[in-house]
C-alpha cells in the first residue's frame, strides 16, 4: 500500500518537472475516470455487503474449499462467463482475498475474467472470423489455468 | 447517465436504510453497514493514488510510434513491440480487437497479433495500477511476468496452426 503512494508520488513529481500542464491535464483525466466510476463503486460496496452478509460461507465455500483446485475450476469458470471492468473486479477479488479467498483461486478469476470473452464473443467474431475466436479462447482457458498454478506455486498454496 | 442517477439513488436509499436500522438498533442492517465501511475506508486509501497514476498514464502514454515497428518483420522483437503496445492499449479489448484486425491487413503476422490481443487484456497499464493497488505488487509482478511465455507460446502455436489452414481474418469495411 505504502508502495502505491510511494510510486503515484514520484510520478507526480517526475511529471510535473518535465510538463506541468500535461500533469495537470492527467490529474483531471484521472478525476474525471473516478467520477465516472464512483456511482459503480458504491452500488458494488453495498452490493457486496449485503452478499457477503448472507452467503460469505457459501462464496467460501465454493472458492476456498479444501481442493484448492476445484476452487479454481470453479474462479475460471465464473472469470469466463462473466464480464465486468476491472475497476470493478479488483476491489470484489481484494474482499474475496480477505475472506480466506486463496491467491491461486483469484488469480483464476482475474486472469480468465480478462483473458476469456464469452459475452464478447460476438465482437471478437467480427473482428477475428468464428474459428479465430473460439480457438483463441479454448487457447485463452488454459493459459489462465496456467498463470494461476504458477501463482498457487509462487506463494506456496500448492506443492 | 441514467444508470448513474440510479446508483446514486440506491446508495442514498442505502444511507437512509443504515440509519433507521441504527435507530430502531436492527442487527442485520447495522451488520451490513459495518461490513460497508471497512470496505470502503479500503477504497477512500487505495483509489486516488491509482486514479491519479491511471490519468498521467493517459497523458503521457504514445501509441503511434509503437505501432510503427509492430509489422511485417520475423524479427523476434516484434513480440516486445506487442507487448508494448498492447500494455498502452487504452479501452481494452474493444479497442484492441479492430487494432488487431486492421495491424493483420497491413501486414502483421498472425503470432504478432494474437500476441497483442491477449496481452492488451492482460497488460493493460490503468488495470495493473488498479491490481498492484488492490492485490499487492507481488501478485501483479508474478502475474505477469509468468503469462509472459504462455501468451508468446501460445500464440506461435495458433499462428502454425492458422498458417498451415489457410485462416484469413474478415475484412472489415471501413
Amino acid at each position: 500500500m505504502e508502495g502505491l503512494y510511494v510510486v503515484t508520488g514520484l510520478s507526480l513529481i517526475v511529471s510535473f518537472i518535465i510538463n506541468q500542464e500535461k500533469t495537470i491535464q492527467g490529474l483531471k483525466r484521472g478525476w474525471m475516470k473516478f467520477y465516472k466510476t464512483l456511482p459503480s463503486y458504491l452500488m458494488l460496496l453495498i452490493l457486496i455487503s449485503i452478499v457477503l452478509l448472507l452467503s460469505e460461507d457459501l462464496i467460501v465455500e465454493y472458492l476456498g474449499q479444501d481442493n484448492i483446485f476445484l476452487g479454481l475450476l470453479f474462479s475460471l469458470g465464473i472469470g469466463s462467463v462473466t464480464m465486468m471492468p476491472g475497476f470493478i473486479a479488483y476491489p470484489l477479488a481484494r474482499i474475496l482475498l480477505q475472506r480466506g479467498v486463496p491467491y491461486m483461486v483469484i488469480a483464476g478469476f482475474v486472469t480468465s475474467l480478462m483473458l476469456v470473452g464469452v459475452v464478447t464473443y460476438p465482437l471478437e467474431k467480427s473482428y477475428m472470423g468464428r474459428k479465430a475466436t473460439i480457438i483463441r479462447n479454448i487457447m485463452s482457458f488454459v493459459v489462465a489455468g496456467l498463470i494461476a498454478l504458477v501463482m498457487g506455486i509462487a506463494y506456496g498454496e500448492i506443492f | 447517465m441514467n444508470k448513474n442517477i440510479r446508483n446514486y439513488l440506491v446508495f442514498i436509499v442505502f444511507i437512509l436504510f443504515s440509519l433507521i436500522s441504527w435507530l430502531l438498533q436492527f442487527e442485520f442492517g447495522m451488520s451490513v453497514w459495518d461490513n460497508f465501511l471497512v470496505f470502503a475506508i479500503d477504497m477512500v486509501i487505495i483509489l486516488p493514488p491509482a486514479f491519479i497514476l491511471i490519468g498521467l498514464f493517459d497523458v503521457w502514454a504514445k501509441k503511434e510510434s509503437i505501432e510503427k515497428h509492430f509489422g511485417q518483420s520475423n524479427n523476434p522483437l516484434r513480440f516486445v513491440y506487442s507487448f508494448l503496445l498492447a500494455s498502452t492499449t487504452v479501452g481494452g479489448t474493444f479497442v484492441a480487437f479492430p487494432l488487431a484486425n486492421s495491424l493483420y491487413h497491413k501486414g502483421a503476422k498472425f503470432s504478432s497479433i494474437f500476441t497483442y490481443v491477449t496481452a492488451a487484456s492482460l497488460f493493460m497499464i490503468p488495470m495493473t495500477i488498479m491490481e498492484a493497488g488492490m492485490l499487492g505488487i507481488q501478485f501483479t509482478l508474478i502475474r505477469l511476468i509468468s503469462s509472459i511465455p504462455f501468451i508468446v507460446l501460445g500464440s506461435v502455436l495458433l499462428e502454425r496452426y492458422f498458417e498451415r489452414t489457410n485462416y484469413k481474418l474478415p475484412t472489415i469495411e471501413k
